[in-house]
């Protein structure tokens, strides 16, 4: 078993956001340790996505702390240490369109740490075969991909720079059963390979399963339960019991 | 009886207020839209001047925001040569000054119509592809993807646009000078009976440094405005495919909007400086 206790590598404090009058974030407290898989559930438009957005500072919360590593990042300079040290893989990938499938993978080597073309396309291939892709996917453009294969590729880009700390959105949104099986191995496999910490948003309970060590479940702005997936099942807590089995009726209202 | 401020007062509240109300709103609306448009085009501005530019991407702009507007610019310029050749002449006849065709044509067409109806073409071509374009990589997350691998939108995205735009425009408006002076010529020769290798001789006594230099800084500026507007527009569009069409229209209006206005503000500029 891992020990979890070390200093937590994102710590969010109390955040707060709203758009307009719609008070989304109402005070979230969450931490999470390094190497530990978090998964955050929690219904459409329970405030998943703000959160890790928060988290990556691409919205700045109104109240409320987030750090990264023990450090503010409200800071720009912890910021850019943040997004150096993070993957994000997005709901839809995210893959620039312009570009081929090898500069998507190579995109932060090539523009930010300056890295050869000759050398970046190498690595990327590397990593796209770390994912199941092969060399001759490369030279495609994201457009010519599969959803699954787009998937891989943005999971090829979220880990090329050996992240400590990786963001999924609801990364097997899309696929079919099968292909999304195959992507939730690849997610374990490779956050493991890393030893990095993973935050993922989602609501397909066999992903949650297959990856989370711990879960976290989101209503109404805040955490209303934590605790490791093997207690899932038996939390005892009305949310939970409510969202694992599908239910329409309980202390969540269907968002129709 | 206090009123306490989360309440409106009756007077506020009546309709005879309701006017002035509303163009309080337009007008701060108004503001903030200038403040954001100025706020924006600052920070794009700055990151064309520092360091690190993306020379493949600026290459990359260049070739679609210039290369590729040739023909239509061209076809643009042609035309309106021509135009302006038959009516200089019709207009010059009333009083016997036919002669001056070529002159007229080649002054209106350098330090006038070339630039700004280029800048205009290129408005609804480039405004509303760049609009569009950043639009979709904004409604489909690629910007926060940019973010989070530590690219800033406005050095990857915007300031090879912009850099490309006010490059290239001065050497499309370039071309069409040439392509709208040879407009003129081609209807002076072929409809109007001029002598041809005399009508290119005045053309070319007649013209000036400053004419064309004039017509050139021009077109850096618009080249400048229609980028910056699409890149705005993209960057601020959300909600979906709905989002990115509005983001487009609003970027050809402003460009367009903006173009000729500044023609104006320029052209006042260079009557008084002499250029």
């Amino acid at each position: 078993m891992i020990d979890f206790s070390d200093k937590p590598i994102l710590e969010l404090r109390n955040v707060h956001k709203s758009f307009g009058d719609k008070h989304v974030l109402r005070g979230i407290d969450l931490t999470v340790a390094p190497g530990q898989s978090l998964v955050i559930i929690g219904g459409s438009g329970t405030g998943k996505s703000v959160t890790i957005k928060s988290a990556l500072g691409l919205m700045t919360p109104e109240q409320g702390e987030i750090l990264f590593d023990g450090h503010l990042i409200t800071d720009p300079k912890r910021l850019d240490a943040l997004r150096r040290r993070t993957g994000m893989l997005f709901q839809g990938g995210a893959l620039f369109d312009s570009l081929t499938v090898w500069e998507n993978v190579a995109f932060a080597l090539l523009y930010r740490d300056g890295v050869s073309r000759a050398e970046a396309k190498r690595r990327a291939i590397e990593t796209l075969a770390k994912v199941r892709l092969p060399a001759s996917a490369a030279d495609l453009r994201p457009a010519e991909l599969s959803g699954g294969m787009q998937k891989r590729v943005a999971l090829a880009r979220a880990i090329i720079a050996t992240p400590e700390l990786i963001f999924f959105d609801e990364p097997t949104t899309g696929l079919d059963p099968i292909t999304a099986d195959a992507v939730n191995d690849l997610i374990v496999e490779q956050v493991k390979a890393l030893g990095a910490a993973a935050v993922s948003i989602t609501h397909d309970m066999a992903s949650v399963r297959k990856i989370a060590d711990e879960v976290a479940m989101l209503h109404e702005g805040r955490i209303v339960w934590r605790g490791p997936v093997s207690a899932l099942d038996s939390s005892g807590n009305a949310y939970i019991d409510q969202f694992v089995n599908g239910r329409a009726e309980g202390p969540i209202q269907p968002a129709i | 009886m206090t009123i306490s401020p989360t309440q409106t007062s009756p007077i506020e509240d009546s309709a005879l207020l309701r006017p002035f109300r509303l163009i309080g709103q337009t007008v701060l609306a108004g503001f903030r839209e200038i403040g954001r448009v100025a706020t924006f085009s600052g920070r794009v501005l700055l990151a064309c001047v520092t360091p690190v530019i993306y020379l493949r991407e600026v290459l990359r702009q260049s070739l679609k925001i210039g290369f590729f507007s040739l023909p239509v610019v061209g076809l643009t310029a042609v035309f309106i040569g021509a135009a302006l050749a038959l009516n200089i002449y019709t207009g010059g006849a009333r009083f016997n000054a036919e002669q001056f065709v070529p002159n007229i044509v080649v002054v209106g067409i350098t330090r006038e119509l070339g630039p700004v109806l280029a800048a205009l073409m290129l408005a609804g071509r480039v405004s509303a592809g760049i609009a569009a374009e950043i639009g979709a990589m904004r409604v489909t997350e690629q910007i926060d993807a940019l973010l989070t691998l530590s690219a800033k939108p406005e050095r990857y995205l915007y300031a090879p646009r912009v850099i490309a735009g006010i490059l290239t425009l001065p050497l499309l408006v370039l071309v069409a000078d040439i392509i709208g002076v040879l407009g003129g010529y081609l209807v002076a020769v072929g409809a109007l009976d001029f002598n041809g290798s005399l009508y290119l001789r005045n053309t070319w006594n007649f013209v000036t440094g400053n004419d064309i230099w004039s017509g050139l800084i021009k077109a850096a500026f618009f080249g400048g405005i229609i980028s910056l507007m699409g890149c705005y527009q993209g960057d601020r569009s959300k909600g979906g495919a709905g989002g990115v069409g509005r983001a487009a229209t609003l970027a050809v209006v402003g460009a367009a909007v903006l173009v000729l206005a500044s023609n104006y503000v320029l052209t006042s500029i260079f009557v008084r400086v002499g250029l």
